[in-house]
């Protein structure tokens, strides 16, 4: 792996892209509508996206359906690079009270990823970071469990630095 | 052997099945060509498999393929499971008749 790719690859780890500004815990929110609005505007917030690319996400779920609720109260949330995409993006929220996205199995959601992608390249290694979160079971009860945006950084810098730090707390 | 994953729009979750079915197939000694396609450009796609999300039933009504569902993406053994099977049953067929 040359110089560059290695270094493109880093600024991609999930700390880099999970920043202060785009994680946030305990969002209330009464629709997903709402949801799909308040994790996107942490990515507006950052200046990775243009605001349209929130409607754009909203455009996505509702024209092709609920499938992006990938695994049990889970959904991952993004449209194309052409909607508004200024840089690589990710934003992860906890919702205070689970809400509906309509998938026939996995609601209610309480954890709504939102991905921005620039190209195809970078797209796939934050995605591979991304699974490897969703994968770790005591890091998803973490950051499903943190009560604020302190205790959600804290559970996905734990989980970035590396596997298994001591015993669980 | 030819593996299609789908996704919505492409480059999301059916680039993620591919990386995990690439593994998958890696560690049983099996090959298969997997292809990430996205729903729209999906009709006409020629595959012996297809893996998608749940939900995404509906749009595969005429898929002519075998079609695998995922509940739950993140789920290695789901997904593990699910396509072992599949593969298993997609050899046994062609074993006989035309494919």
């Amino acid at each position: 792996m040359d110089e560059q790719t290695d270094s493109a690859n880093r600024t991609l780890r999930l700390a880099s892209l999970l920043t202060d500004e785009t994680v946030r815990a305990r969002v209330h929110v009464v629709s997903w509508q709402e949801a799909v609005e308040r994790v996107g505007e942490l990515l507006v917030g950052s200046g990775a996206v243009e605001t349209r690319y929130i409607e754009a996400m909203k455009l996505v779920l509702s024209e092709m359906g609920p499938y992006a609720v990938i695994a049990p109260g889970i959904v991952l949330l993004h449209a194309r690079p052409e909607d508004g995409v200024r840089r690589p993006c990710l934003a992860l929220m906890t919702l205070a009270t689970p809400v509906p996205f309509g998938h026939s199995q996995n609601d209610p959601v309480d954890l709504v990823v939102a991905l921005g992608a620039a190209d195809k390249q970078a797209h796939i290694v934050a995605l591979q970071e991304l699974a490897r979160l969703l994968m770790d079971q005591p890091t998803l009860e973490r950051i499903r469990s943190a009560q604020d945006d302190g205790a959600l950084r804290a559970a996905i810098d734990a989980f970035d630095a590396g596997p298994s730090l001591g015993p669980s707390g | 052997m030819r593996i299609a994953t789908l996704c919505g729009m492409g480059f999301g979750t059916s680039m993620m099945l591919k990386l995990f079915i690439d593994d998958i197939l890696k560690a049983e000694g099996l090959k298969a060509e997997i292809v990430p396609v996205d729903l729209g450009s999906f009709k006409g796609t020629q595959a012996d498999i297809i893996v998608a999300p749940t939900d995404m039933e509906r749009h595969l009504k005429d898929a002519k393929g075998r079609v695998v569902l995922i509940r739950n993406l993140v789920d290695k053994q789901e997904v593990k499971t699910k396509v072992l099977a599949a593969f298993q049953e997609v050899l046994g067929a062609s074993s006989g008749g035309p494919s």
